[in-house]
């Protein structure tokens, strides 16, 4: 008990083999199944088979518990229920559910195990399992990495089977019939006379059996819907404006509120004159939360115009004030003291070196915000008995917790409702938006407080990507890559973020130089070490973390490489690449983009490959060199997820994660001065506008045998692949993100 | 009081006259479907219809717009009687995060009447001002052309 108490305090083991440990005491633990927290509150006659599937007399509900930031995860985790329930698509509705331990996320921790995602021996395969186990221990639900469909796939179509089953049987009990002679289409039993029984009029009976829990599932050639275009539900609210997010909700006599606190972030606030703003149309008052105040306000207008009026005297950054310092100690950060892992070290890295002319190259990547443009917010109103919260999350336990120690509830009175997300991209990992609305409403008890960011905090406040930079040596022989060494130093993008959750994260950071330490391409001689940088500015999980930067060094370093070997840049990497699935997303973008074809006049090709969240990606990039800079103006993509679940919705995931890569690899960096980030709005920090934006060509491929995300993968493989692409339209090879910093685009 | 057109139906807020209509439609009346993204007009996310032209409302003092025809995305169609660009975004899947989309359906719709047939370049240079940080600019276009094609079949 002593050793299970170690892990339900807390300690998040990723990446850290102590974990090893760990497993034996668990097992007991980890193989209870968490009770069903739709049985806590079921209505008479009302059915519920599994944490996911609720029905009465009137309609069929669909727990979706992973959190819907614009993925349409909510529509594909309905069908997979709908697949083996036989559900008439949009027969139903949808619910974010309650926070559960039921809703524990299997696959969530499988990045955080040492073991490349090719490598599927034993031990790496144990380990991914005891991973999993302890994040049950933990209860811990959450949406993040790319993780909802490999942690949905089998365990939902098994919950919608887990319902059918128990469905007919309740119909077999009710008319006589056989369950073996019965059949189930577009949410009813069909009995062999062609009569049907709706499952709204089985649901009383249904209530009272045991669930089937014996149930088989059914083979990809019967699925109906997946692998099919469904049309996302949450669609038509979209278009017409008419779905609410968080920042929409209207609580009876809500009142509004934004923040300001210290820029500096984690700074104290020394003091503040807030006469004037207390004066102001509509404030009703000014209060103090940690390290700044709020305004609360009739509007949001009134209140951000009030907080603007406020004065402040903030106390230091307690981090280097200016981006230089960042940098040096990033720089300084290549030593034996700071090396966090070696995570590869095949052949002989010195021999190869000592007999071959050395090939050098630095690289770095910034600082860089989420952004997502539904700005933070949440909704908190705090009585004696609970506490109720309104926002989008994708950690709705923590959240819970984080929330309860602020008001001095259990965690379990906290009463969370999730709601769509106008985006994410790592930035609703995050809890200070909600422990600031927590913080204002405690002093407010009774009222509903709408906390809302002016988009200048958004940006102020952000946990940005890391910064990182690399250092490569390499050797070329015989017209081939022949060894690379590269290194790469980064403060921990998980050890800031988990800090920032409470939790501790022993061992290695995986994600400092994923994208380059896992690359499944056999080199005759790699090394590739990671070094830790300590905290700088606090930094988070942006859109596929690590293989951001590590990718694009990886990459564009083996593409100068190949470029020094004299070799094709496509046909290298086809060579060296050991893994036949990866392999295959190579081949696909190099016939999809027409490789080796006569390039027009002023244009140019990149290739890319990185393997982000399991999924090798491949792309081409082409750009055209123009009197006004650099236009983008075709992607070929690739990316082998196992089983794609919607065609449409993954062509539409990849495009955008395209734009986004590219749109930041472009003209994006967060950079401090006096501790503050400069960049205030998105005219400093713009992404891609649809003026720039490519014709992008998708590929889904489904040669791997387990079944990935596509939220992330195709983000890390745009930079790289522009870099290299921009190198041959122009010969200028840039090696520092954002790109505009070298070159301009149009 | 101000005395305000919002979808044909009048509205009498009362208000300081600075406040910008997008903070009197989203907090003052409710019509949640005009978005705040960043009240400097980069993103386009709060634009709306006034007197037939795409408008950032971040950006326009409510005091101005006594006797001014306000159309939102309300205004424009709902789910059961959609607005051809609507039924395009629809049709297309355009939306991921949808946050932005209640914007740039609007502008569509205002490009669309100056442009019934708008090429490319015509829907990327009236498009710009709307930032989709999700990357559904793909897919925008095509939802453009379809709705252009749907509005010339009548």
């Amino acid at each position: 008990m002593s050793k299970l108490g170690t892990i339900t305090r807390r300690t998040f083991l990723i990446g850290s083999a102590a974990i090893a440990g760990g497993i034996a005491f668990g097992v007991y633990k980890v193989k209870q199944t968490p009770d069903n927290p739709l049985s806590d509150d079921l209505a008479e006659g009302a059915a519920t088979f599994n944490p996911w599937v609720l029905i009465d007399s009137e309609k069929v509900t669909l727990i979706v518990p992973h959190a819907d930031k614009g993925q349409g995860v909510a529509s594909s985790q309905a069908a997979l229920l709908a697949e083996e329930l036989d559900l008439e698509w949009g027969g139903f509705e949808t619910s974010f559910g309650k926070p559960s331990v039921a809703y524990w996320n299997t696959a969530m921790a499988e990045e955080g195990v040492p073991f490349m995602s090719t490598d599927e021996s034993t031990t790496a395969e144990t380990m991914r399992g005891v991973m999993s186990g302890a994040m049950k221990l933990m209860g811990l639900q959450g949406t993040g990495g790319s993780s909802s469909m490999p942690d949905s796939f089998n365990k939902l179509r098994q919950a919608g089977a887990t319902a059918r089953e128990t469905l007919k049987l309740a119909a077999a009990n009710k008319t006589g019939v056989a369950v073996t002679d019965l059949n189930t289409e577009n949410g009813r039993v069909v009995l062999p006379d062609g009569t049907t029984i709706n499952y709204t009029e089985l649901a009383a009976d249904a209530a009272n059996l045991a669930p089937v829990q014996d149930v088989s599932l059914r083979e990809p050639g019967e699925w109906k819907l997946i692998g099919k275009p469904m049309p996302r539900l949450d669609m038509p609210g979209k278009a017409t404006g008419t779905l609410s997010y968080g920042i929409d909700l209207e609580i009876d006599n809500m009142l509004h509120a934004t923040i300001k606190v210290n820029p500096r972030q984690g700074g104290t606030i020394n003091s503040f004159d807030a006469t004037s703003a207390e004066a102001m149309p509509g404030v009703k008052q000014v209060v103090e939360i940690t390290n700044g105040v709020a305004v609360i306000a009739t509007n949001t207008w009134y209140a951000i115009q009030a907080a603007n009026a406020i004065e402040f005297d903030w106390g230091d950054a307690p981090y280097p004030a200016e981006q230089e310092d960042h940098w040096k100690e990033i720089e300084s950060s290549f030593t034996a003291e700071r090396l966090d892992k070696e995570w590869r070290n095949d052949g002989d890295i010195n021999i190869a070196v000592a007999d071959n002319r050395i090939f050098s190259a630095e690289y770095r990547s910034p600082y860089v915000a989420h952004q997502p443009l539904e700005p933070l917010n949440a909704i908190v109103k705090v009585t004696d008995s609970e506490v109720e919260v309104w926002t989008g999350h994708q950690m709705p336990r923590l959240l819970q917790q984080q929330v309860a120690a602020i008001t001095g509830h259990e965690a379990e009175q906290v009463v969370f409702h999730n709601q769509y997300m106008g985006g994410s991209f790592g930035h609703r990992l995050e809890f200070e938006h909600v422990k600031q609305a927590a913080e204002i409403a405690n002093q407010m008890r009774g009222t509903p407080i709408k906390m809302t960011y002016s988009r200048e905090e958004d940006f102020a406040h952000d946990f940005p990507r890391h910064i990182a930079a690399a250092r490569g040596q390499g050797v070329v022989k015989d017209g081939q890559v022949h060894g690379i060494d590269l290194s790469i130093a980064s403060v921990s993008p998980v050890n800031s973020q988990m800090g920032r959750a409470g939790l501790s994260v022993p061992g290695p950071d995986a994600q400092i130089s994923a994208g380059a330490w896992n690359n499944p391409y056999n080199f005759e001689h790699y090394r590739m070490r990671a070094y830790r940088t300590p905290e700088l500015a606090p930094v988070s999980s942006w859109r596929a973390v690590g293989a951001n930067g590590a990718g694009f060094f990886f990459d564009s370093f083996l593409d100068e490489l190949i470029h020094e070997a004299g070799a094709d840049p496509m046909q290298e990497r086809i060579r060296l690449m050991e893994h036949d699935v990866s392999r295959k997303v190579l081949e696909a973008v190099a016939e999809m983009s027409s490789w080796g074809s006569e390039s027009a006049a002023n244009t140019g090709k990149g290739v890319a490959f990185v393997e982000s969240f399991g999924v090798p990606t491949a792309a081409v990039v082409e750009v055209e060199n123009t009197d006004n800079g650099i236009r983008i103006t075709n992607v070929w993509l690739a990316a082998d997820v196992g089983t794609v679940i919607d065609p449409v919705n993954f062509e539409n995931l990849v495009q955008g994660g395209v734009v986004w890569g590219l749109g930041h690899a472009m003209n994006c960096e967060i950079t401090y001065a006096d501790g503050k980030a400069q960049q205030s709005n998105y005219h400093a920090h713009e992404g891609m506008r649809i003026y720039q934006c490519p014709n992008i060509e998708v590929k889904g491929l489904e040669n791997g045998h387990k079944v990935r995300g596509i939220g992330e993968p195709p983000v890390p493989v745009t930079a790289p692949a522009l870099a290299n692409a921009i190198y041959a339209a122009t010969g200028q090879r840039i090696r520092e993100l954002p790109l505009n910093k070298h070159i301009d685009f149009v | 009081m101000i005395e305000l057109t919002i979808n044909g139906d009048t509205h009498s807020v009362d208000v300081e006259p600075e406040m910008p209509l997008l903070w009197v439609l989203r907090d003052e009346l409710g019509f949640t479907g005009t978005k705040y993204g960043c009240g400097i007009a980069q993103c386009g996310a709060c634009t709306v219809h006034i007197d037939g032209m795409a408008v950032r409302s971040c950006q326009r003092p409510v005091g101005d717009l006594a006797g001014a025809d306000i159309k939102t995305i309300e205004g424009l169609g709902n789910p059961e009687t959609m607005h051809a660009v609507q039924a395009a975004w629809t049709e297309q899947q355009v939306a991921q995060c949808g946050y932005c989309q209640s914007g740039q359906v609007m502008q569509a719709a205002a490009l669309l009447s100056q442009y019934p047939q708008p090429t490319d370049e015509q829907i990327d240079a009236v498009m710009s001002g709307n930032l989709c940080r999700c990357g559904t600019y793909p897919r925008i276009r095509a939802a453009i052309h379809a709705a252009s094609a749907k509005l010339q079949e009548g």
